[in-house]
């Protein structure tokens, strides 16, 4: 069991370093949905009789993050006419370096940080660190709005492996009020998006700097 | 309970006599003479109170809770209180009096509401600070008054002195309340409680921090040297009166918070007593060489305040190190001097300020170097200004002396007389206090000669005439007050043995002030001196001598047309005086270069500028302002640049979680 977990957390650090190496946005969207998917099965492989919280739990995961916020980033993409990011802060390749090297120093940390030790033997801290590094990385280069959405779904899925340590202690409603707030955030944050274009005809936030005093 | 409701009504009247003025046309007197009827009334309540309060026989308390979620409503007229709320029921109403002429409002339409409105509230938060038992009902009345004394002493905020003087006094006054806003809370973690109750048994290490930041924070209102900053702008600046409450009194609430806390701490260990014994020598000598190098007359008398708080802070020294080492009549005669001369200097200094109000009136100028000559044309303050210089000099038959004896006996008593131990490092600090009392004597005589004597330097000195009625009688009153407990000091003995036995715990029957010095003997030789000087006047005026006075040039080295610029000027006066402290005053000079025989207009210049402020405070001000802009660099505005920051901040957790820091 344990070897499969670590098999899925491995493909998941892969898609990590996917997300921050490509410059087409809809196959960055759709990596990061698939990277939702597989985070629904974790529980799975984690728990082994499944509990109707954990059911449900799994099937919204899967739901939101697999099929509804793509859907809905494909659709702002598509209203916003773009298709690519063209100039990120630092070039594709520095950024799957960067990648590396922030899993690197995540393996590196984990194994000094005082955990319980049933976590000793799985890789889901580290993948956890890992992805919200990249989720950062990706916040922290990209310019156009919507890939700091997607930047911010990559921190929200490291945060989401974290819990999965937790799963048995927190409650479901948590669980639940994390996936409705991440859903209504990109929701909105799609529409405005959409307005943004259309009013400003550019998505790029570093006009945002004219709003410093 | 009476006295209590008696001095709250007065507090409430005090705090809103100024809304006639505010409410009334600006143009018109009568709401000014009704705030001034108003702020009289209250002063009778308050002083009233405390007439009552005396025959209650508990200590009337007041505590009801109220809206804030921490604190209490709670006042407690203790004898401490008593003390220190007579200047403030005294001093205020005759500034009022004194301010209905000097301040009048159809003269001074554009400030006169806002400085009568903060005056009167300046002077009601000064009595619920002193009675306040709360901490946070304390921070509450300290804040007000801070508040309400920048605004009096900035009326004439059109002036860019008053205002940068303005700015430096709110800068450091909220330093100030910083501290005892840590020392209020460190006290709360102590005690559980906000209630200002004496404590027993709390550690030596948080006690000793308790003081400290009370003696920081209230340092900084009493203006003990170095954190004097702001008080001699600030009182040269203020409208006169406007001075005189604040160095009368105001400063005193500094005084009254340091007495205060030592009252509630237990046990005092020796280096409390010593570092204010030695606070107050640096204070005392170092605030009347600054005095001395002054021209503008009402920052001289704003040092000398300085110098006077280093005498109450010298005595109260005594009375700590009396109280750490169990020696009462050290207590007695330390804090009973100290208690003595806060109410002496609120006399003494108000008079000379109300006076230098009446000088600069008259004379349209601060600079003492440009009066000059004023004896003949304004007797009547000269007079005063002769009965509070004297005063201030701690000279027989005064009342500074009064105080300032009792602290010498104090001091001298820590030699160990009749077996006693004692304590001679303590008695060092006689020697400052001498060398004050002879500097003080140089600085008055030297604004004196300066002011009075010659002839005047400038036209409107020439001019100059005596004034109206109401700005003498609240001088006269103060120099009567100077003069009562200069004669009969004993008089002052009652309130200030009670208040002595709170502070220290003192059991009733130990020693008083009247059993551990001759107060008798004063009051003796101060009588058979007036009659002395009675007897010599009147010898001098019988004496036959010439009635014409001829007037005639002077031997004038062959240069006949000599001017009154040409007499010899306070400055000089106090020239070889100020070279002596020039490793503390750092005077700043510019002397011309004269190179040729017939030189052409030259300049003199020689100001001695504050060494705390101008050579060390406003260079570091500077310095901040020149470097801490490079810290916007990190407002980038990029909202990447925000995340990253994040980012650095968890790599740096993480790392300083795994090596376990």
């Amino acid at each position: 069991m344990t070897d499969l977990l670590n098999a899925v957390l491995v493909i998941i650090l892969v898609m990590n370093l996917f997300a921050l190496g490509t410059s087409r946005i809809n196959a960055v969207i759709r990596t990061v949905a698939i990277q939702g998917i597989l985070l629904g099965i974790i529980p799975l492989l984690i728990h082994k009789h499944l509990t109707i919280p954990v059911a449900i739990m799994i099937i919204v995961a899967v739901v939101i993050k697999g099929t509804v916020i793509p859907t809905i980033m494909i659709r702002a993409l598509r209203d916003a006419q773009i298709k690519r990011e063209v100039e990120p802060l630092i070039g594709f390749l520095p950024s799957i370096i960067l990648g590396a090297m922030a899993t690197a120093f995540a393996l590196l940390i984990a194994g000094q940080l005082p955990l319980a030790s049933q976590h000793y033997g799985t890789l889901l801290v580290p993948t956890s660190i890992a992805t919200v590094f990249v989720g950062f990385i990706l916040l922290v280069t990209r310019y156009k709005a919507i890939s700091q959405v997607i930047g911010y779904l990559v921190l929200e899925n490291g945060i989401f492996i974290f819990s999965m340590l937790l799963v048995e202690a927190m409650p479901l409603i948590v669980e639940m009020g994390v996936m409705l707030d991440l859903f209504v955030g990109i929701f909105v944050t799609c529409i405005i998006i959409n307005h943004i274009n259309q009013a400003f005809s550019s998505m790029d936030t570093r006009h945002l700097v004219s709003l410093k005093e | 309970m009476l006295s209590v409701w008696m001095i709250l009504t007065a507090i409430a009247v005090l705090g809103f006599s100024g809304l006639p003025v505010c409410l009334l046309s600006s143009r018109s007197v009568v709401g000014q003479r009704i705030a001034t009827l108003l702020m009289f009334l209250g002063s009778i309540i308050g002083l009233g109170g405390i007439a009552v309060s005396f025959n209650e026989a508990t200590t009337p308390t007041l505590c009801v809770p109220w809206f804030l979620p921490f604190g209490q409503f709670m006042v407690t007229i203790d004898a401490i209180s008593i003390l220190f709320l007579v200047p403030v029921f005294i001093v205020p109403v005759l500034g009022s009096i004194y301010g209905l002429r000097y301040w009048k409002q159809s003269e001074h339409q554009e400030n006169g509401q806002r400085l009568a409105f903060f005056y009167g509230l300046l002077a009601g938060s000064m009595a619920l600070v002193v009675i306040a038992h709360d901490a946070v009902l304390f921070l509450i009345a300290w804040e007000i008054m801070a508040i309400a004394a920048y605004f009096a002493a900035t009326a004439e905020d059109d002036n860019p002195d008053v205002c940068r003087a303005g700015w430096i006094y709110l800068i450091a006054t909220h330093v100030g309340t910083l501290c005892l806003i840590a020392m209020f809370a460190l006290w709360r973690h102590a005690t559980n409680s906000f209630a200002l109750m004496p404590i027993v048994g709390i550690p030596a290490e948080t006690a000793g921090t308790i003081f400290v930041l009370a003696l920081i924070g209230f340092g900084f209102k009493a203006g003990i040297m170095p954190l004097h900053v702001w008080l001699p702008g600030a009182h040269a600046n203020a409208p006169s009166h406007v001075s005189a409450v604040m160095s009368g009194v105001m400063l005193k609430m500094g005084v009254y918070g340091i007495i205060r806390m030592t009252a509630l701490l237990p046990m005092p260990a020796v280096w409390w007593g010593g570092t204010l014994l030695i606070l107050g020598a640096i204070t005392g000598v170092a605030g009347i060489a600054f005095a001395i190098g002054q021209n503008d007359i009402k920052r001289m008398l704003a040092y000398s305040s300085i110098e006077n708080i280093g005498i109450i802070i010298i005595g109260l020294g005594l009375a700590l190190l009396g109280r750490s080492l169990n020696q009462p009549v050290w207590v007695v005669l330390g804090l009973g001097g100290s208690l003595l001369h806060v109410w002496n200097h609120s006399l003494f200094k108000s008079l000379l300020f109300f006076n230098a109000g009446a000088i600069i009136h008259a004379a349209h100028t601060r600079n003492i170097d440009q009066m000059g000559g004023l004896a003949k044309r304004m007797p009547l303050v000269m007079v005063l200004f002769v009965v509070g210089a004297v005063a201030i000099c701690a000279l027989p038959p005064l009342n500074g002396f009064a105080s300032e004896w009792l602290i010498y006996n104090g001091l001298f008593n820590t030699l160990g007389f009749d077996g006693n131990a004692g304590f001679p490092a303590a008695a060092i600090a006689a020697v400052p206090l001498a060398m004050i009392g002879a500097l003080a004597v140089a600085c008055f005589i030297k604004m004196f000669g300066a002011v009075f004597l010659g002839s005047p330097r400038c036209e409107s000195a020439n001019h100059a005439h005596n004034q109206p009625l109401s700005m003498i009688m609240p001088m006269a009153v103060l120099a009567v007050g100077c003069i009562g407990i200069g004669l009969f000091p004993i008089i002052a003995t009652v309130p200030l043995d009670k208040a002595v036995k709170i502070w220290a715990s003192l059991p009733v029957q130990t020693v008083s002030i009247t059993t551990a010095v001759p107060l008798g003997w004063i009051a003796k030789m101060g009588l058979a001196f007036v009659v002395l000087i009675g007897v010599i006047i009147l010898v001098l005026k019988n004496l036959p001598r010439a009635k014409v006075v001829s007037r005639a040039g002077t031997w004038d080295c062959g240069y006949a047309r000599p001017t009154a610029r040409i007499q010899y000027t306070g400055s000089s006066f106090g020239q070889m005086l100020v070279s002596l402290f020039n490793f503390i005053l750092w005077p700043k000079t510019d002397l011309p270069a004269i190179h040729k025989l017939f030189p052409s207009t030259a300049r003199f210049k020689n100001i001695v500028p504050d060494t705390i402020l101008d050579r060390l405070i406003v260079p570091l001000f500077r310095i901040a302002g020149r470097y801490l802009p490079m810290l916007r660099i990190l407002q980038q505005g990029q909202t990447h640049f925000y995340v990253l920051y994040i980012l650095i901040i968890v790599i740096i957790l993480l790392i300083c979680g795994s090596i376990g820091v």
